[in-house]
Formats: C-alpha cells, sequence, structure tokens
C-alpha cells in the first residue's frame, strides 16, 4: 500500500481525511474512480447526478472541494452543482458517522409505530434524526419509505435490511457499535 | 441472434426445464433477503452438492412470492405434485427437504396450506413469473414465453398494429392516473420529430407501496420487454429507467438483466437482426418524492433539480430534452408482454367496464397477511383485505383503508363492498393511486394520518410554487394544533379553505393532491376531528393532548 500523503497536486485540497467508507485506501484512487466515471459519461453536463452519486459512495459525503471539482468536470456552474446537491435527500454536505442506522417513517411503519423506534435510538445514543454523534461512531437517518412494507415496522442498519424492529431492538443491533453502552 | 435463434433458445431452456423435474424456488426479493433468504438458498446448494442423489434438481433465486410477512418463503415444484410452499423457511428446514426429496416425502412443518386463501383468490397477469423463474437468468424468462411478445411486434407487427393492441386492451395507467395507455402512446406516435424517447417511470416514492420494486427486482426482463415495444410503436430508440435511489437490489437486478438482453441482441443496435435498434439506460433517483411527477422526473433525468413545470405542453409532445416522449409507470409496461401476446380484447374481458386487468396492491400497516398480490379490476376491499390479506390481527376492528399514499385517501368500513376500479375510489374522494393499500384499525386516529401525510407533502413540496411551498406548511400547522388540543373551531374552516385553494391553485400533482388525505378524512371521520377541536379529545388515544381541559367529556 502506499504512502496515503502520495496526493496528485491537483487532488491535494480535494481529498478529505480518509471517510469509513474507504478507511486504509490511498486517497488519489478515489479519484481515479471519479475521473472514470465523468469520462464514461463523456463529461455531458446531463451526467451530474451520476456523477454526484459516485462521488458520494467514495467520499461519504460531498465537501466544497469535491463539489467544485465535479463542476468543472461537467462544465456545470457551482450554483447549479450546489442546487442539485441540497434539493435531493440522498447526498450529504456532512461527513457520516462510521456506523448508519436508517429508520423508516413509511405509512406502513408509521401505522406500526415507527416513530417508537426512532425516539428510542435518539434518546439511548443522544443523536437527532438526521444527526451523527459526537465521535463520529452513528450516524441516524429517516427514510420516506424503504420498500419493506410487508415488514414494517422496518430499520436499515450499515445497509441490511431489518424488518419487524421494535425500540428495544433497535437500541440492541446498535449497542456493538458504540465504544460504551448508555 | 434472430428470431429464429431466440427460438431455439427458448426449445432448449424449455427441454432442461422438463428434464428437471424438481425446482426449489427460494424468493430472493428484499424483503425475504433480510428475513435470511440468503442462508436458505445456501443451505439448499450446499446440501445438494453434497449428495449427489438428486438429479434433475434446480435451484433458483426467484421473485416476490407475495406474503412477505411470512419469509423467507420456499416453494417446491415437483412433476406430478402439487406445489408446496414453506413459510419462515430456516436452513436447517431447507437442507431437510432436499435430502428427504428423492423419497418424495417432505417435511410437513412450517407448510402453508395447499389451498391458502392468500394465493387462492389472487390472478397474476404482470406477477405471473414470480416463482417460476430465476430473476437474474434471462434464459428462465425466455423459456416462460419472455420475449416472444417483442418478437411477435418485430416480425409480424407494424408499430400501428401494436398500438391498436394497446388500444383495444383498455389498459390504463398504472402509475395512479389512469390515462388510457394507447392514446398516450399514439399520441407520441404521431408526434413529429426525431430523437423520441421512452422512460419508465419506477420513483415509486408513496411510502406504503412496493409494487414496482418487487416487479423489477422479480421480473425486470419484463419492463425492458415492454419498454422495447413501447419503443417500437412510438418510434423511440432510445429509453430510460428512473429507479428510487431507495431500491438498490432493483437497480443491480435491472443492470444484469440489461446486460443479459444486450447480449442476446433484444436491446441494442438491430434487435433480433430487424432495422429496430433500442437501448436502455438506468438513471438512479436521489430521495426526491416530487421526481415522481413526470415533468420534474425528466428534468431529474437531464441532471436539474426535481422541479415540476407546468403542462402543457406534455411530455408526450416536448419531454426529455425537448423531444417527444413516452412516459409510462413500471406497471403498465410489465402489462405490455401478455397484451401483445394473447392480443388485446383477450386482456379487455378480465376487469370493470372501464378498468380493465388485474391490478397489483402491496398490502401493509394493520392486516394479518402482509405482502404484495395481484386481483382483477373490481375486486371488492373486502376480499382484498379478508379473504387474501385474511383480516385484522389482535382481534381487533377495521377502520379505514388508505390507498394512494399521500395524494390519496381513508376508506371507511361502509365501503368495504365496493369494486376497486379508478371511478369507483375517485366516487369516494379516494384514488387508486399506484397500488399501496395500508390497513388501519381503531388504534389509528384519522387526524394524525391527516398530518402525517401533510408532514410529507410539506418536506418533500420542491418549492417552485407557492401554494404548495407555503400552503402544506399552514395545513401542517393547523392540523399539529388539533393533534395537540390547541385548535378551536375556525382552524377547521381554515383548514377546509386552504385545501380547497392548494388543490386548485398548485402547479403539479404533488400539490393538488397534498391536501386529498385531509378532505377525505374530513367526509368519512369528521367526527374525530369535532373531538379534538371541541373535546380536545384523541377518540383513538393516539395524540397526547397535555393542554386538555379537565371538564372536557
Amino acid at each position: 500500500m502506499t504512502a496515503p500523503d502520495a496526493h496528485r497536486e491537483p487532488t491535494t485540497t480535494l481529498a478529505p481525511t480518509a471517510g469509513p467508507t474507504t478507511a486504509g485506501r490511498p486517497a488519489d484512487n478515489r479519484f481515479k474512480i471519479l475521473d472514470a466515471t465523468i469520462k464514461r459519461h463523456r463529461r455531458q453536463p446531463d451526467a451530474l447526478l451520476e456523477v454526484l452519486h459516485t462521488a458520494q459512495e467514495l467520499f461519504g459525503y460531498l465537501d466544497r472541494e469535491t463539489l467544485t471539482y465535479v463542476g468543472r468536470a461537467l462544465r456545470v456552474p457551482p450554483s447549479r452543482v450546489y442546487g442539485v446537491a441540497t434539493f435531493y435527500n440522498f447526498f450529504s454536505l456532512k461527513p457520516k458517522g462510521a456506523h448508519s442506522c436508517v429508520v423508516c417513517l413509511g405509512t406502513a411503519c408509521y401505522v406500526k409505530g415507527a416513530d417508537r423506534i426512532l425516539a428510542a435510538v435518539q434518546q439511548a445514543y443522544h443523536v437527532p434524526p438526521h444527526g451523527t454523534t459526537p465521535d463520529g461512531q452513528l450516524s441516524l437517518a429517516t427514510a420516506r419509505c424503504i420498500g419493506a412494507c410487508g415488514l414494517a415496522p422496518a430499520a436499515v442498519f450499515d445497509g441490511d435490511i431489518a424488518g419487524r424492529m421494535t425500540p428495544a431492538a433497535a437500541v440492541a443491533r446498535i449497542a456493538p457499535w458504540m465504544p460504551h453502552d448508555q | 441472434m434472430t428470431s429464429d435463434d431466440l427460438d431455439t433458445v427458448r426449445a432448449r431452456e424449455r427441454a432442461a426445464f422438463a428434464a428437471a423435474p424438481c425446482r426449489l424456488a427460494v424468493c430472493t426479493a428484499a424483503g425475504c433477503l433480510s428475513s435470511g433468504a440468503g442462508a436458505v438458498r445456501d443451505a439448499l446448494e450446499r446440501t445438494a452438492a453434497d449428495g449427489a442423489d438428486s438429479p434433475g434438481l434446480r435451484i433458483i433465486g426467484t421473485g416476490c412470492l407475495g406474503l412477505c410477512h411470512a419469509g423467507p418463503l420456499l416453494r417446491v415444484f415437483r412433476a406430478g405434485a402439487p406445489d408446496v410452499t414453506y413459510a419462515h423457511a430456516t436452513p436447517d428446514l431447507a437442507a431437510a427437504v432436499v435430502r428427504q426429496l428423492p423419497d418424495g416425502r417432505l417435511p410437513d412443518e412450517r407448510q402453508l396450506p395447499a389451498m391458502h386463501p392468500f394465493f387462492a383468490h389472487q390472478h397474476p397477469v404482470v406477477l405471473e413469473n414470480a416463482g417460476r423463474i430465476d430473476c437474474e437468468r434471462i434464459e428462465d424468462y425466455v423459456a416462460a414465453g419472455g420475449y416472444a411478445a417483442l418478437q411477435q411486434a418485430m416480425t409480424e407487427m407494424k408499430p400501428d398494429d401494436v398500438i391498436r393492441e394497446v388500444v383495444a386492451s383498455g389498459l390504463r395507467g398504472r402509475g395512479g392516473a389512469g390515462y388510457p395507455t394507447g392514446l398516450k402512446w399514439s399520441t407520441v406516435a404521431k408526434a413529429r420529430g426525431a430523437g423520441k424517447f421512452v422512460v419508465c417511470n419506477a420513483d415509486e416514492g408513496d411510502p406504503g407501496a412496493f409494487m414496482d420494486r418487487s416487479v423489477l427486482e422479480g421480473d425486470p426482463h419484463r419492463v425492458i420487454e415492454g419498454m422495447a415495444i413501447a419503443g417500437f410503436a412510438v418510434g423511440a430508440e432510445q429509453g430510460y429507467i428512473y429507479v428510487r435511489g431507495e431500491y438498490p437490489l432493483a437497480v443491480s437486478r435491472l443492470r444484469v438483466a440489461i446486460r443479459q438482453a444486450e447480449r442476446m441482441d433484444l436491446l441494442g443496435q438491430r434487435i433480433l437482426d430487424t432495422p429496430f435498434s433500442f437501448r436502455i439506460d438506468v438513471r438512479i433517483g436521489a430521495g426526491a418524492f416530487v421526481c415522481g411527477e413526470e415533468t420534474a422526473l425528466i428534468a431529474s433525468i437531464e441532471g436539474k433539480r426535481g422541479a415540476p413545470r407546468p403542462r402543457p405542453p406534455y411530455p408526450a409532445s416536448f419531454g426529455l430534452w425537448g423531444r417527444p416522449t413516452l412516459i409510462n409507470n413500471v406497471e403498465t409496461y410489465a402489462n405490455i408482454p401478455p397484451i401483445i401476446r394473447s392480443g388485446g380484447a383477450a386482456y379487455a374481458r378480465l376487469g370493470t367496464e372501464r378498468s380493465k386487468g388485474t391490478k397489483v396492491f402491496a398490502l401493509a400497516g394493520a392486516i394479518v397477511n402482509t405482502g404484495l398480490i395481484e386481483v382483477p379490476m373490481g375486486t371488492s376491499l373486502r376480499q382484498i383485505i379478508f379473504d387474501i390479506g385474511g383480516g385484522i390481527p389482535d382481534g381487533r376492528s377495521f377502520k379505514a383503508a388508505q390507498t394512494g399514499g399521500p395524494s390519496g385517501g381513508c376508506i371507511p368500513a361502509s365501503h368495504l363492498d365496493l369494486p376497486v376500479d379508478y371511478e369507483a375510489l375517485a366516487g369516494i374522494g379516494s384514488i387508486m393511486g399506484s397500488g399501496g393499500l395500508i390497513v388501519m384499525d381503531d388504534r389509528s386516529c384519522m387526524v394524525d394520518v391527516a398530518r402525517f401525510f401533510m408532514e410529507f407533502c410539506r418536506d418533500e413540496s420542491c418549492g417552485k410554487c407557492i401554494p404548495c411551498r407555503a400552503g402544506t406548511v399552514q395545513m401542517h400547522t393547523l392540523l399539529m394544533r388539533m393533534t395537540t388540543g390547541v385548535a378551536a373551531e375556525r382552524d377547521l374552516t381554515l383548514l377546509e379553505q386552504l385545501a380547497d385553494m392548494v388543490t386548485r391553485t398548485s402547479l403539479c400533482g404533488l400539490g393538488q393532491t397534498a391536501a386529498n388525505p385531509v378532505v377525505s378524512t374530513l367526509r368519512h371521520f369528521r367526527d374525530e376531528y369535532m373531538a379534538h377541536i371541541l373535546e380536545h379529545r384523541c377518540p383513538a388515544g393516539v395524540c397526547r393532548m397535555p393542554r386538555a381541559p379537565e371538564r372536557a367529556s
């Protein structure tokens, strides 16, 4: 593995401190992948969403430098890049925690008491919805509907859908991620 | 590959099917996977590999079998014997099934009854391949008669003939509004201009709806085939599928399916060695409900903020990049292959006078059998909820069914015998919607339900037009006053006025329908609103009213 600080010149300011999703990988690679995506779309401005998706997958979130970089590459003004990045719920301009818990608040989950799950997780780990714990371990988010209505109430823990959740089960599922149980 | 070559593949696959007298189908839709279907499949494969004494056994990962709450589901098909379905399958059970297959005596535990009412009352058309095919093998789809409709259209029909069959079928848009599909197709076909587009709206945003997700995960080729036929009919060479970002599994299965179809010349240049070319690209949404609206969806495919624009011009004449564009929903395209295969007239025999065919519903909420079902149009809500859905659990009583998500309405018990079709639902102030059907029991407060949907619309309003941007905020505030027990009667008057204004003056469907849940709950459950306002009391016991006066009776 090469030294992580062996950045190419133009990317130095663009590489945020290695996010959890790419821990242990040289930062350079991520920009190579991003460049490949931009190239695959032939630098077309209409590929903005696709490229932002890739950028967020690579870096975990979209910081100002990344947005600028993408805008330049696609020849899209910064105002439009920022406008798109803030319009869609999927894009995050802030770093996310090492682990994620997404509580579904769709209608089926609402009918089956999803708000109690959300409240329990918030209370147990002192984390606001769409926020991250100060130690950066846990990000809590809500979803409009993840389409797992047959298993309501549902939540997603680090990408794995878990159905028929209870407040206690959700709190227990997160406990191993946290440095000290509360 | 030519049409004849495809016939050869079909014949070969069917022979292979016949040679495998036993198939074990594990449901690998997102629901069952999250309940452990992956481990069940591994156990099946491991056990089958261990004992070499199971010739003719095939293990497949199949699309949604429907009964999501009983997952993982495992279905056993044997030549000359009735199918057996296992609920809550475990790896141990799976291994036992494989071991006992040669003796023909399957384990009894966890077997669903042979004629389980959940399955017995359904009529699958869109979901016909669920359980039968492996969702990641194009050969399975071809063997089940897949791409035969595309072959037929390309080799025996003209674009006009295709449109005539779709018109004859009486198919209406399954995204919710119910616009006649044939009419839309002929408008786009007649539109002048080169470079037309076919777009599939897979931005299934209504909370409580997962029909499109299941179709894309379980039978992606069906949607691809429907889109290719549409491209042929309207004269488009490029298609886009816009899928919700929340559906990663559907996206990956779709991408696999597109690659497979390209390899077999069913997509791409010169399809089946004819002059017709058609390619499909996947576009992934980024979590904006408004993108389900067609002009917003177009803006999003173009890489912009998903803000709608006024219509006309309609996308049929001025759509993606200003070109004539056909936009249909996933389920609409999924209905096309059977319409072409057996003819529009045959399809039109199913359903009611003005709503033809079948409808897929996602049953969820306070109902015993949650999951995915498909019934002919005109089936009554009572049949859907009580016969297929198994009724209300925990000895509770039915209070309302909610259809159409945040644009829809609530249907009270007095309308349970209503035949479900576009007109009947509109007649009682709800809509067909895309197919989400949420059942609520007596523990649901209808004022809080209205608040829930208004909160949704408030958050998802794109902010472009004032009635929707400001109106949803104000209506939500008024509903909050009611659910916290501080509302007065004039708040209700104001709410009704605002609901009317927002409905009449909003730019797009989101705002125009945002007040529907309020209007419909007011229509059927006005007494609950009055209890909240006059007595500061929540009859269902959902709303907390700290300021409720003691003397309220």
